[in-house]
Parts: C-alpha cells; sequence; structure tokens
C-alpha cells in the first residue's frame, strides 16, 4: 500500500515536473518552424507548414550573415573565459580553504563584494580604452573573468573542503612543488565541481547580453544574444523568426550541457565512492 | 548562394581575428555609421550607404543598427562620452539631442552649403546650446495624433471629430457597434504618451509660452488646466470602459494590425507607424486615417508634429571629413527626396527645401496635409521646443491609462520627474 | 590581499607540517587579484567618487550627499526596496525548498531519471531575453497558452503581467523556473556525497523514508543548502534582467525592483544618481545577506 502510494507521488512528481519544464520548449520549437500567419496566433497548434529551413535560412541571413559572425564572437568569448576563469578561480578557491590566514577574510569581502555590487560601467569603459583593450575581444573576455570570479571561486572553496587534506599533503611530503601538487593532483580531484563550473559560466558568458552591449559595440563585434536583441525589434511582427532565432542561440548552450551531463553525473558517483 | 555564404563567412572569420589580434588599424577610407533599428530605418540607410559608396569609390561604409527604445539613449550617450561613436550617428532631435551635449560631442555643422535647402523648423530642433547647428534631417516629419479606422466609420456613417466630446460619443457608437473604440498597447510602453504628448497642440493653443515657462519652472503639469486634459484623456478613456481587453500586454505591431484590419477604431500614434502599416498589412493601407486629437473647441483644432530624427557627426572620429561629406550627400535632393520615396515609405513632409510628396501617398498622410496647409493648424511636441523631458512619463501614462493612478496625481509626479531632469541638465531655475 | 606572500607561522618546528604558505602559497591569489582589482575595483572605486557628484558622463559637478538624498526621494523607491525583499525572499525560498525536493527525486531510482534531471536544468541555458520572450507570449493575458489552457477548463486566467498585484510574483515565478535547475545540481552533488551506509544503518533501525530525509538528508547537504541560499538570496536582490526583460517594472512601478529603479536613473541620463542607487543597493545587499552568510556558515563550522 504505501509502497504504491510513494510510486505515485514519484510519478506525479515526474509529470509535473516533465510538463512545467519541457513545454515552453516544445513552444518554442513548434513557433520556430510554423509559418508566418500560423505563428501570429501564438499558440501551441501543431504546425500546418513546416518552415524549419525557410525560417532558418531567413534568420542566419539576416543582417549579412550577423548570426554567424556572431557565433564566431560568442566562441571565442566563451571558450577564452571559462578557461581563464576555471583556472585562476580553482587556485583561489584551493588557497582559500585549505590556508586560513589573517588575510582570509579580506579576500573573502572581494569575494563578496564581487558578488554584491553592480560594475560600474563608464569608468570600466574609460579604463579599458585607457590600457587598449576597448572593443576588443581580449578586454571583453578579462572583463568577464572578473565579473564570474566570486562566483567560481565560491563554487570551488566548497568543493575543496569535501577532498581529504591528506591527498595533497600527502603529495608535498613527495617533494612536489605547490603548482605541481595543485594542477597534478588537486585540480584533477575537483574535476566535479569543475564541470559545474564549465556549463555554469559558459552558459551564463554565452547568454550575457548586457556586458558585450557596453564593451563590445561595433560591427563586426557582435555576440548572439545582442542578435536576438536586435532581431526582437526588427523581427516584431515575425514570431516565427524570433523564436528560430531563440532556438538557434539556445543550441549551442545545450550542446555544451549535453556534452557534460554524463560527465556531471560520473563525477558526482566518484564523489560518491570517495566521500 | 552558396559561394556568397562562404565568401560572408569568410569576412565574419576575418573580422574576428582582426579583433583577436589587435593588428587591424582604421582604414582611411572605411566609413562607420551607426543607425536606428527600426525596420524602414535600416532598410534606408543601407540604401544610402550604399548609393554612397557607389558615388566614391574605395569608400565603405559599414552600418551599424543599435539597440531600440531607452537602451539605444544610453548606448549613444555612453559611446559619445568615451568617444568611440561610429564616424556618422542617427539619433533623436530637439529634447534628447540636448541630452548628449552636442557642443562637446558633435561636430559644427552650420556652415555647410547644403543647410541653405533644410527648413529652419528642423534646423531649430538640432541646433546646440551656443547657437550652432549640428544635424541633417534623416527621415520625414510626423504628425502625432489619432490613427482611425475609415471603413468604421464609414459603416458607422461617422465624422472625425473635432472637440474631445465628439471623439467621446463615437466611441460610443463604435463600442455599441462591438468594435474596439480606442487601442492601447502598453506592452510597448512609450505608446502609453500619445494622449499626452500629442495634445500639445492644444496646450499651445491655450497658453502660448506654456514651453518657454515651462522651462523656465513656471509653467507645471498638474496646475494647468489645458496641460493637465492629455492625463484626463487618457483616465476617461479607461474609465469609460473603451479600451482593448489585452491593452496591457499588447505591442505597436498588435495596435497597428487592430486599426489597419478594423478589429479596433483609434489608435493614437505618430504617422511613421503608417509605413509598418504598409509593409505588413499593404492592403489596408488606405483604411487607416489620421485626424488631430481633439481640444475643447471646434475652432481650435490642430496637429502637433514630430521632427525626424537628425544624422551628426561624431566630434572624436578618425574620419571628420568623410563624415561630413556622408552627411551631405545624405542631406542632397537626390538622396533625401527621391532614394527615400524610392525605398522608405512616406509617412509626412520633407524638411529638405524642393522635396515634394508624391501624388499618391498613404490616406493617413493625405489627412496630415490640411494642416500642413493651413496657418495655425500645426506645433511641434513640446520635446521639440523644451530641453526638459521627464524619463517617467510612459510608465505614469500607463498607470494612468490602466486605471492605476488618478490622472492628477500622475501630474504631480511628472512635475517632479521634470524637476529632476532639469537639475541634471544644470538648467537656471531649478 | 595578494601581497602576503610570507607570513611565517610558527609551524616550522615539526618535520611533517612544512610550511603551510610554502604549500598553499599565497601567490595562487594573484592572477584572478590582478583582474579583479584592475577591471573590477578600480572602476568600483572611482564610481564612488561619481555617486557624490551631479555627473553628465561628460562633466561633473560635486554635490555632495544630495544624490543620496533625491535617491531616498524617489517616489517609488520605497515600494521597490520592499518588492526587492519579497522577490528575493520567495525566489530564494522556493529555490532551496524545490531544488532539494527535486534533487531527492533526482537521486532516488525513477524512471527517466536522465532525462529528468536533463530537463530540470534546461531552462538554466536558455538566455534571459530569450526566456522573457517566451514567457512574455505564454502569459498574455488573452492568447497566451498559459490563460487558454485556464480558459478550457473554466477559469478565467489573471492578467500574469499586466495586473499590477500580480506582476512581480509572475516574474518571480519565472525565476524559479530558470533557477531551480541550479540549485538542484548543487544539491544533488551534496546528496550523492552522503555514504549509502547511513541510509542503510537506518533503515535497519526502521527508520521510514521522511525521517532518513530529515535526519540524514537534510544535515548532511548543509553545505550546499548555504551555498543555494546565499548564492539565490544575493541573486534574487541583485536580479535585474529577467524584470527588464519581462515587465520593465511595470504596469507602471508594479514589478520595479532596486536593480530596476538604478537603471532606469542610468537610463535617463542621471548617471550620478544611479551610481548612488548602486551604492545603496550594496548596502543594502550588505545587511541582509553578510550576516545571513556569516551565521549560516558558523552553524557550519559548529556542526
Amino acid at each position: 500500500m504505501n509502497l504504491i502510494k510513494r510510486y505515485w507521488l514519484t510519478a506525479l512528481a515526474s509529470i509535473v515536473a516533465l510538463v512545467v519544464f519541457v513545454t515552453p520548449f516544445i513552444f518554442i520549437i513548434l513557433m520556430a518552424v510554423k509559418d508566418r500567419q500560423q505563428a501570429a496566433l501564438r499558440d501551441m497548434s501543431w504546425p500546418i507548414n513546416f518552415q524549419l529551413v525557410e525560417n532558418f535560412l531567413a534568420v542566419v541571413q539576416a543582417r549579412d550573415y550577423m548570426l554567424i559572425t556572431a557565433y564566431i564572437n560568442s566562441t571565442i568569448l566563451t571558450v577564452g573565459s571559462v578557461t581563464i576563469l576555471v583556472i585562476v578561480a580553482s587556485m583561489v578557491g584551493f588557497v582559500l580553504q585549505r590556508h586560513p590566514t589573517k588575510w582570509t577574510p579580506v579576500v573573502e569581502f572581494f569575494v563578496m563584494a564581487g558578488l554584491m555590487i553592480p560594475p560600474a560601467v563608464v569608468p570600466t569603459i574609460w579604463l579599458l580604452q585607457g590600457i587598449g583593450l576597448f572593443k576588443t575581444l581580449h578586454g571583453m573576455i578579462l572583463i568577464e573573468v572578473a565579473y564570474n570570479m566570486s562566483f567560481a571561486v565560491i563554487l570551488y572553496r566548497q568543493f575543496v573542503a569535501t577532498i581529504p587534506r591528506e591527498m595533497d599533503e600527502a603529495a608535498i611530503i613527495d617533494g612536489a612543488k605547490p603548482l605541481d601538487v595543485f594542477f597534478r593532483v588537486v585540480f584533477p580531484m575537483m574535476w566535479p565541481v569543475t564541470v559545474t563550473n564549465i556549463v555554469v559560466q559558459s552558459v551564463g558568458i554565452f547568454n550575457d547580453f548586457v556586458n558585450p552591449l557596453y564593451y563590445l559595440p561595433g560591427r563586426g563585434n557582435e555576440t548572439v544574444q545582442l542578435t536576438l536583441y536586435s532581431f526582437q525589434s526588427q523581427f516584431n511582427t515575425q514570431y516565427n523568426l524570433l523564436f528560430m532565432d531563440i532556438l538557434l542561440v539556445t543550441i549551442p548552450p545545450l550542446l555544451v550541457f549535453l556534452f557534460f551531463n554524463r560527465q556531471i553525473v560520473a563525477g558526482l558517483s566518484a564523489g560518491a565512492i570517495k566521500g | 548562394m552558396t559561394m556568397k555564404m562562404t565568401t560572408r563567412l569568410a569576412r565574419g572569420a576575418a573580422l574576428s581575428t582582426a579583433a583577436i589580434l589587435l593588428a587591424t588599424s582604421a582604414n582611411a577610407q572605411t566609413l562607420t555609421f551607426f543607425t536606428g533599428n527600426d525596420q524602414a530605418v535600416v532598410a534606408y540607410s543601407e540604401a544610402v550607404a550604399e548609393a554612397f559608396e557607389a558615388a566614391n569609390p574605395g569608400v565603405t561604409v559599414e552600418v551599424e543598427v543599435g539597440p531600440g527604445g531607452t537602451e539605444r539613449d544610453n548606448m549613444v550617450k555612453s559611446r559619445l562620452a568615451t568617444g568611440t561613436m561610429s564616424d556618422v550617428f542617427v539619433y533623436n532631435a530637439g529634447s534628447l539631442f540636448q541630452a548628449i551635449n552636442p557642443m562637446q560631442t558633435t561636430v559644427d555643422l552650420s556652415n555647410e552649403p547644403w543647410q541653405d535647402s533644410i527648413l529652419e523648423s528642423f534646423k531649430q530642433t538640432v541646433t546646440a546650446q551656443d547657437g550652432t547647428v549640428r544635424g541633417a534631417p534623416f527621415g520625414m516629419a510626423m504628425g502625432g495624433g489619432v490613427l482611425y479606422n475609415k471603413p468604421i466609420y464609414e459603416e458607422l456613417g461617422l465624422e472625425v471629430p473635432m472637440t474631445w466630446d465628439q471623439f467621446m460619443s463615437n466611441n460610443q457608437a463604435v463600442a455599441d457597434a462591438g468594435y474596439v473604440p480606442v487601442i492601447q498597447t502598453y506592452g510597448d510602453t512609450w505608446t502609453s504618451q500619445l494622449f499626452v504628448l500629442a495634445d500639445y497642440f492644444n496646450v499651445q493653443a491655450a497658453e502660448p509660452d506654456f514651453a518657454e515657462r515651462y522651462t523656465n519652472n513656471e509653467a507645471k503639469y498638474a496646475t494647468s488646466e489645458a496641460a493637465m486634459a492629455g492625463f484626463q484623456y487618457l483616465e476617461d478613456v479607461n474609465e469609460a470602459g473603451y479600451l482593448n481587453e489585452d491593452y496591457g500586454a499588447a505591442t505597436l505591431a498588435d495596435g497597428l494590425r487592430m486599426v489597419a484590419t478594423g478589429e479596433g477604431a483609434h489608435y493614437p500614434m505618430l504617422t511613421f507607424a503608417l509605413g509598418t502599416i504598409g509593409q505588413n498589412y499593404p492592403d489596408n493601407l488606405n483604411d487607416v486615417g489620421f485626424f488631430a486629437i481633439p481640444g475643447d473647441s471646434p475652432d481650435v483644432n490642430g496637429a502637433t508634429i514630430w521632427m525626424p530624427t537628425g544624422l551628426y557627426v561624431a566630434s572624436e572620429g578618425p574620419n571628420v571629413e568623410l563624415a561630413k561629406q556622408f552627411v551631405a550627400f545624405a542631406a542632397s535632393p537626390e538622396i533625401a527626396c527621391d532614394l527615400q520615396m524610392e525605398v522608405a515609405p512616406v509617412t509626412g513632409p520633407f524638411l529638405v527645401a524642393g522635396c515634394e510628396l508624391p501624388e499618391d501617398v498613404p490616406a493617413g498622410v493625405a489627412d496630415m496635409q490640411p494642416y500642413f496647409e493651413a496657418d495655425g493648424r500645426t506645433a511641434p511636441a513640446l520635446e521639440f521646443l523644451s530641453p526638459i523631458k521627464g524619463p517617467n512619463l510612459e510608465n505614469l501614462t500607463v498607470e494612468v491609462g490602466s486605471g492605476i493612478r488618478p490622472a492628477a496625481e500622475a501630474a504631480e509626479l511628472y512635475d517632479e520627474d521634470v524637476r529632476k531632469q532639469a537639475q541634471q541638465l544644470g538648467l537656471e531655475g531649478w | 590581499m595578494t601581497t602576503v606572500a610570507l607570513d611565517t607561522p610558527k609551524a616550522t618546528s615539526t618535520p611533517k607540517a612544512l610550511r603551510k604558505d610554502l604549500r598553499y602559497p599565497s601567490w595562487f591569489y594573484l592572477p584572478a587579484g590582478t583582474i579583479y582589482f584592475i577591471l573590477f575595483l578600480v572602476p568600483t572605486v572611482a564610481s564612488l567618487y561619481f555617486s557624490l557628484t551631479r555627473w553628465t558622463l561628460f562633466n561633473s559637478t560635486f554635490i555632495g550627499l544630495e544624490n543620496f538624498q533625491q535617491f531616498f526621494r524617489e517616489p517609488f523607491l520605497f515600494q521597490s526596496l520592499i518588492n526587492t525583499v519579497i522577490f528575493a525572499v520567495i525566489t530564494s525560498g522556493a529555490k532551496v525548498v524545490l531544488g532539494l525536493l527535486l534533487a531527492v527525486l533526482l537521486t532516488s531510482n525513477i524512471a527517466l531519471r536522465g532525462f529528468l534531471r536533463s530537463v530540470v536544468f534546461f531552462p538554466v541555458l536558455v538566455s534571459v531575453i530569450g526566456v522573457g520572450i517566451t514567457f512574455t507570449v505564454l502569459m498574455h493575458p488573452t492568447q497566451g497558452l498559459i490563460n487558454t489552457s485556464l480558459e478550457a477548463i473554466g477559469i478565467d486566467g489573471p492578467g500574469w503581467l499586466t495586473d499590477p498585484r500580480l506582476a512581480l510574483f509572475s516574474v518571480a515565478l519565472v525565476d524559479i523556473w530558470r533557477g531551480v535547475g541550479l540549485a538542484t545540481v548543487i544539491y544533488m552533488a551534496g546528496i550523492v556525497s552522503i555514504p549509502q551506509d547511513y541510509y542503510e544503518a537506518s533503515r535497519i533501525d526502521g527508520a521510514r523514508p521522511i525521517q532518513q530525509f530529515f535526519l540524514i538528508t537534510v544535515p548532511l547537504v548543509r553545505p550546499a543548502m548555504v551555498t543555494v541560499i546565499i548564492l539565490s538570496f544575493i541573486g534574487g536582490l541583485r536580479l535585474f534582467d529577467l524584470v527588464w526583460a519581462m515587465t520593465r517594472g511595470g504596469p507602471g512601478f508594479a514589478s520595479d525592483v532596486m536593480a530596476s529603479v538604478i537603471y532606469k536613473q542610468y537610463q535617463a541620463g542621471f548617471y550620478g544618481l544611479s551610481t548612488a542607487g548602486n551604492v545603496v543597493l550594496f548596502m543594502l545587499i550588505a545587511c541582509l545577506a553578510v550576516p545571513l552568510a556569516i551565521f549560516l556558515n558558523r552553524r557550519e563550522v559548529n556542526q
């Protein structure tokens, strides 16, 4: 009796989760393949005319193939900043957790401050101009690193606490240098949280539109979110194209997630054995 | 097609690589051009750029489309302040123009030969505080008033209203016939301001010195009966239940569909929207007419006029001379009249002397003509007469139009908003 | 913070405990610290000065604390302050609770587990603009899928985003939808690292699943819970982009939060004022979040 009740409860929870989380995506996909008239109704109906290819081409070709330039820029931006972020933030998270000194509260204050203080746009532009990084992908990468640092550090610090101290201490006694210990011993053990960081940060940075709007203006510098932004007014009566753009813009983060999904699960279970 | 796509791809890749290597110095023959993001404006901008490239071999014009709405104000200001604006840029005339500190950020164009052919009424709105003219018109003038559905008017035998009371009784007749009397679209908040802003002809008719006294901190919306009227109208149409059911979520595009296809009778709007109607509902374009927001008396009736956006040269750009040539080119009758008529929909009169409207203008534009032809039947919108426009107006008008806040209270809050703006501009007497 | 190279502790005495700063060198802070200092701290400090000026971007006049006075005089500030706190409490509370329940569900033996795990995380992947466009369409009062579905079962749906009493809560709902997947993943990492022995031992002792949940799972996922609480609470207090993409603070000012009021000042060109607003928001977050973080971390240490 109890078993059946539990079974139903679980099934019900799963179904509710499915409906709540999947429906909007089905809606996006259906809208993206409809023709213009049907899309204008904005309902959940089945597409009468499948216009997958037409809509896709219309969005890709819009504004002189802006979307393709944007994909290239966004990819460089995301890969570059996430790589730097993972390396520098894991170092901070490691030392911060392992070696509390009188300076630790100061560092923690800055970590919290980074999470809490909204960035100051105009002084940042002046600064970037001063060091010649305004309107460059370099500059934009460093900005994303700076703005997302706190979040990454917090995730790492929390995870380092679950790694037994004996592991790195043993390596040190073997005479390895700190940098070696870190990248050969500790960093691999942090892989699960690194995956979480990669997924969360790359999605966040790929989807960021406010910062590129300010720090990376100019033709040829578009990122994918900015295309959505400009298509929003350009396609304001063509919901099918607007949703096609949403779909296209959502696919890269989806691929990143699906690629790392198994690793997340694998990493999580590895953590379980270790614990 | 495939070929074209590959070269484009290659170009995109090259651009990004260049950005990464930090290597490219600006080619002297490349002109950057920042324009608006409305569909019609983008099409016209690209046509002008192409024509300029054809007329000046070796020159490349890069058209950049920024964000729309208030994000645009933001971006234009921060790029001007940091000296990173494109060589030539399109931006509003009037109060928004004053807020970009034009004496520092734009190039003085007063002595350019083409200025002779620009109408005085436009020049005033792009004149900096030191009296120098900084821009050329980029687009056509627009009327602000009510777009109405002519077939509904014919079906119900209605007359264009000359007073607010007639307008309200027309609304009743429309409601009785089962149509939506007044369309409001607060999904695009700015559209809520039309009853207030387009009523300025009537304000000026009642108080000819309102703009000056308003700028000098003497006249207030809350204490001027004429200025209050716009807020009151918004309250009236909401209280009478004349609005479309989804007014809170509908967008400009919805509103235009409704007025063009006869779902609704009246839509307070600027006439640039006729261009959008022409593109989306070409068959219905001549079903849409225009009349000015009526006031108290049938004898005093006129339209409030909006100036087009201006074309400016950024003062810190590396190509000032080329940029000036480009502006001169865009202000010439061949481009500003002929090319524009060819590419962009006609939405109102030109501001370049010698430009004639074609014979077959849309019905809505034809309805504007009588206002322009008669003496004293037009007035510029307040934002072209005074540098102060409070940024919260659209939120307040949404509140009044949704019945969240009474008109009188909104007018008082708006006066407070205006005070803040005036202080920010550093005006005397605030 | 990065120049603390060698404050030698007395630990050198025993051979096993090598000097800690050699094992965990402070220069590890340096790369991150440099980027953070130059690109974040310097502009932030510069902006503190501008919060005391009337600033047009082109020039600035020193006006002392007038911006702060003006900011507190903003007619809608008080409402937005309340909205901010309501929003942060609702969204972080829901993420903490729903995230934990979902994580328990998704780490148990259920059908479609792998698929459900992905599905819960999907919304995290969509950009705010995409979410904004999609949900404004879905929540449309007359044509939206939500209300047409409700209508089909005889319920007259409300104006989710157009009713001033509801708008803030609708945005909060979407924020929970979008953010709960992240909370769930953080929880899941905590749950799978709980040794299975605990559950088996308690099962032998006759504990029911519900008791196991409260006596084993909840206490042992504490570190994950602390992370979820702090991140989602601060995120909620700072939230701007979703409000902007969905309602722009409207209708009127009904769903304005601090961050959107500040952004509006910025947009309107009141740069000094908006910088002052940033300082106020920072204070507010610091006053609410720092004690919370200290409280939660202290209890963590005590355990």
